[in-house]
């Protein structure tokens, strides 16, 4: 069957992918060389779930790249995912945005300190953020552990330093988060979910 | 959620009151129209502003902000005084027949047990009576005077409709034409599904805003019904999943207990917390509770948590009192507080009364923002023009900020708001050197059980012998933490009823919590997520989406908890002998020798009706409460009060008595009752609210978002628009008790002035969206304006209702 350019394109704009036109018996000749296939159809898709309000919308990722060891992807495109039961395909005007908060011109890309009583950021590796952060917590939990109350009731508590906690975050960072908080003893604890 | 998502299109009647769902929780509210579409279902909106959930309404009522337990109070007493409740329903599965204790009152407002210097309750006396049997004396006549339904009916004999206008500014008719769509579904193949978000719970009297809500559907006996229930809708796509671990002090995962200085060891803490059987024959199901806490302990410290050290009972901290965000940043303020860590966490932005929250983050020692984005909070020492007006040099606090992952950068798994558990896979890396926060995490972890081992310190034995038997030590995987929180079995299992029956073998993943025991056999890090990773694998990541039931319930899409259950209560989706109160929405059913049906039965599975097991397992009595005893801090029943800014001089239900005035049991620190504004120094109302195209303080640091509403406005009705010469695109100047943000004005009808107590009061509305970082127009915190003072039971801000000035910039 012949077919020429423009025939060709308004039917892959349809929705057919090449090979399955040539299943179908169609068998354009020199038009399909030319032809620039949809982005899509070579991108990878993830299923995730949209971050912002707790409907949870199912959707897409579509990343440039197959994920093979040192390649590197890029997000292209995100939308709904028809399969959810819940979203069923739909995202609204915030979850239509995701790839421009995940390309956020402000993502934070390296840690930084603000020393004290300095006006400006300094970038320092992950090693000396860490290892800065871990001697500040054993200084303070240390210096200010209580092991018993006045009334010598074993509480085994420290109170002096403070962790609020993200709703964003996933239930096993949540879970890891409360394990490792509750084993060093910290009780000044709350979550975004609170408000 | 009770119910879930899709089972909003189940409804006949959906009652929106405290949210806004077209435009907070827009694929949500899908569900909404189809039920209005395919059921012929009617929408009731009752709110301040005229909202697009209202456009789209059949019916639309407005409201004072913070007048709420008014409105559903005026509900309470119509249903009953015209008889729209469903008798049966009411008189087997709630407490209505119950006796409540003789000296139980209220007088003026203010309930029996009241200390006005500790502003709370002596609870003693909101108790049920005791006959000598041991269980809670009845009259099933609900004649008795002192049966919690006749005291329900003499407290909201006083929420007259004429109470309910002068109160909310609601026109008393648009008040009975709601109060007439709700009492449609008293029927018993009717029901009402209740929607509501921040608009109830942001208010100093939040928690009773629904639990006026809870005694509605237990009367109409909607609760367990398919199209039923009470349903929060709640924030981010995980605040269910970090609510149910417990990111919080008062809390376990799974809503266990913690620990307090009044129970030295194990024993005595499950004496106290083990809840008591009250009725005869119940479930009672909180009294595995042992069981639950045991195998949590098993999990976090495997072989060191011994019976002889009673599951290393110590380990635990002991909650060390209030420890909400309000109180922490009290502490702060007071200098109690030296190091401070924000994981995705914005609360220069998002905690009320930005100035004492930036002054508190100024007393720290040290602060640890974990975090995607470059967050208003990580830069609250840096000078923003007139958004920030802080001195770096004066501010001595070491800020470390850490890059982490966003969702699409990570696998694993988030809770939706129906209790539906759902697996995530990482489609791409996260930018530069940002990590996933488990590892950062652990890398803190690993880093302090080092130093303790290397240098000792302070009590380190929870911390060395905290199990973390992850492949890679430094990047436990999501797979891992999932199984582990799931639990597994350390020796078989067997069956209680006979022991030589292996129900699960040593080492593999457990069905279910019914499997779990307090003999330290089995680790569960998370009780009610038990089932999740069974030795089937993931459930949360299964994926078919099949609905024989046509309810929506879709049983093998993802796990639901608990044990996949999609509708909570569903037992009291049936009559007492077992037939659904509706055969076209079945969600439970008696099979003669089981429960069956549509959802995986909220009920021992072989409890015959006649056994008059009631739906209400994980109370003592088996049954919903109307009377809530001792649960709630302010009171059994709800009462109306003021927000601790109001713009009356009294309380419209107790004129004379100052103590009633507002919430008597809300906590106020030193300092925050004297920053409260007066009417007449702001004498209009505010309220805040949020905007379709933004979420919080994050999608402000998105493009297309901040082209979609790219800059801070606030919201004002024609009329006081005009009595102050305002007109739209004005900047205006809004001030508070507390400090002042500027914003373009929006002159809309949406916003009406109501006739409140004889007096025309305005309601200023107030996006929250905006800060000094981000991709939207720099500008200030909207919660520079709010008060510092929340809910007597959860200590949720109260954002909904303060008052303000406002005048042309």
């Amino acid at each position: 069957m012949n077919m020429n350019r423009r025939q060709f394109f308004k039917v892959c704009s349809a929705g057919l992918g090449g090979s399955s036109i040539a299943l179908m018996g169609f068998s354009p000749n020199a038009a399909l060389a030319e032809v620039r296939t949809f982005k899509l159809a070579r991108a990878t898709e993830t299923r995730n779930i949209c971050p912002y309000c707790s409907v949870s919308c199912g959707v897409l990722i579509y990343s440039t790249g197959d994920k093979s060891k040192n390649s590197q992807s890029e997000i292209i495109h995100i939308e709904g995912d028809p399969d959810n039961p819940v979203n069923r395909g739909t995202l609204c005007p915030k979850g239509a945005g995701l790839r421009d908060m995940i390309q956020s011109q402000n993502r934070l890309k390296w840690p930084e300190v603000r020393e004290a009583g300095a006006s400006e950021w300094k970038k320092i590796s992950w090693n000396e953020a860490l290892d800065r952060i871990a001697k500040h917590m054993k200084a303070d939990r240390d210096a200010n552990f209580v092991a018993q109350n006045k009334d010598g009731v074993t509480v085994n508590r420290w109170t002096t330093t403070g962790f609020l906690a993200s709703s964003a975050a996933q239930n096993e960072t949540g879970y890891l988060t409360v394990k490792m908080l509750r084993a060093l003893g910290m009780t000044s604890i709350d979550t975004q979910a609170r408000i | 959620m009770t119910n879930h998502w899709v089972d909003i299109k189940n409804a006949d009647l959906i009652f929106v009151m405290g949210g806004n769902p077209a435009e907070a929780h827009p694929c949500g509210f899908k569900w909404a129209i189809e039920a209005k579409k395919n059921r012929k279902a009617k929408l009731v909106v009752v709110d301040p502003r005229f909202n697009r959930t209202a456009s789209v309404a059949d019916f639309y009522a407005p409201v004072r902000p913070g007048s709420d337990i008014a409105f559903l109070g005026g509900v309470i007493n119509y249903l009953l005084t015209n008889d729209k409740i469903h008798h049966e329903y009411v008189k087997a599965y709630t407490n209505a027949s119950f006796l409540i204790n003789e000296g139980f009152s209220l007088e003026d407002g203010i309930f029996t047990g009241y200390n006005e210097e500790k502003r709370s309750y002596d609870k003693a006396n909101w108790s049920y009576q005791m006959g000598e049997d041991g269980f809670v004396k009845v009259d099933q006549t609900l004649q008795d005077p002192r049966c919690a339904f006749q005291l329900l009916k003499t407290h909201y004999s006083r929420y007259t409709p004429e109470m309910v206008a002068k109160v909310c500014g609601t026109p008393k008719e648009a008040f009975l034409k709601v109060c007439e769509y709700i009492a449609e579904t008293a029927a018993p193949d009717r029901t009402m599904t209740s929607l509501y978000a921040l608009g109830w719970t942001e208010h100093s009297v939040g928690s009773q805003n629904i639990r006026c809500m809870a005694i509605i559907q237990l009367l109409l006996g909607n609760m367990g019904m398919a199209g039923g229930g009470i349903n929060a809708l709640r924030g981010h796509a995980n605040v269910q999943g970090i609510t149910d671990f417990a990111l919080y002090a008062q809390n376990l995962p799974g809503y266990l207990a913690v620990p307090s200085d009044a129970e030295p060891d194990l024993k005595t803490f499950l004496d106290k917390k083990t809840p008591k059987l009250l009725r005869p024959g119940q479930m009672n199901f909180g009294q595995n509770l042992s069981k639950w806490y045991v195998s949590l302990h098993k999990a976090w410290w495997g072989d060191a948590a011994t019976k002889e050290n009673g599951f290393a009972y110590d380990f635990m901290p002991k909650l060390a009192g209030a420890s909400d965000v309000l109180s922490i940043f009290d502490q702060m303020y007071q200098g109690k507080i030296n190091g401070f860590f924000c994981q995705g966490f914005n609360p220069l932005a998002s905690v009320a009364n930005k100035k004492k929250v930036g002054d508190a983050l100024a007393k720290l020692k040290y602060m640890v923002v974990i975090d995607p984005l470059a967050t208003d909070t990580s830069e609250f020492w840096k000078p923003h023009g007139e958004f920030n007006e802080v001195n770096p040099a004066e501010i001595q606090t070491e800020v470390f900020r850490l890059p982490t992952t966003l969702f699409a950068e990570t696998t694993g798994s988030f809770t939706n708001s129906g209790r539906v558990i759902q697996w995530r896979w990482k489609a791409v890396e996260g930018p530069g050197d940002a990590k996933d926060d488990t590892e950062i995490l652990a890398g803190l972890f690993l880093r302090l059980k080092e130093m303790y081992a290397k240098d000792g310190g302070a009590y380190a034995e929870p911390i060395q012998k905290l199990t973390w038997a992850y492949r890679i030590p430094g990047k436990p995987s999501p797979e891992e933490l999932m199984m582990e929180y799931n639990g597994k079995a350390l020796a078989d299992v067997t069956d209680p009823k006979d022991p030589t029956k292996v129900l699960v073998k040593a080492g593999d993943q457990l069905p279910s919590f019914a499997m779990l025991r307090d003999d330290g056999s089995t680790t569960c890090g998370n009780w009610i997520y038990c089932g999740v990773w069974s030795q089937a694998g993931n459930n949360s990541a299964r994926r078919d989406n099949s609905d024989p039931s046509g309810l929506g319930q879709t049983l093998n899409w993802g796990f639901a908890w608990p044990v996949n259950r999609r509708i909570l209560y569903n037992r009291a989706s049936a009559d007492l002998a077992g037939k659904p109160w509706d055969a076209k929405r079945t969600v439970l059913k008696w099979l003669g020798d089981k429960w069956g049906g549509n959802d995986i039965p909220d009920m021992r599975p072989d409890a015959a009706p006649e056994q008059n097991v009631m739906p209400f397992i994980m109370t003592g009595e088996g049954v919903g409460r109307l009377f809530s005893l001792g649960l709630m801090n302010e009171g059994p029943f709800p009462e109306h009060y003021e927000p601790f800014e109001t713009p009356l001089d009294a309380n419209p239900m107790h004129p004379n008595n100052p103590k009633a005035l507002s919430n008597p049991a809300a906590r106020v620190y030193k300092g925050d009752m004297e920053a409260f504004g007066k009417a007449k120094d702001f004498p209009y109302v505010a309220t805040t609210y949020r905007l379709t195209e933004h979420f919080h303080y994050w999608t402000k640091q998105s493009r297309i978002n901040a082209i979609m509403q790219p800059e801070q406005f606030v919201e004002i009705g024609e009329e006081l628009a005009k009595e102050k010469g305002i007109v739209a695109g004005d900047k205006v100047k809004i001030r508070s008790n507390r400090g002042f943000i500027k914003g373009v004005a929006v002159v809309t009808k949406r916003i009406k002035a109501l006739d409140v107590d004889g007096k025309k009061v305005h309601t200023v509305g107030i996006p929250i969206h905006y800060g000094f970082k981000g991709a939207t127009k720099p500008g200030f915190i909207t919660n520079t304006l709010t008060p510092f003072v929340g809910d007597a039971n959860t200590q949720t801000p109260e954002y909904k209702a303060f008052l303000v000035n406002i005048e042309k910039a």
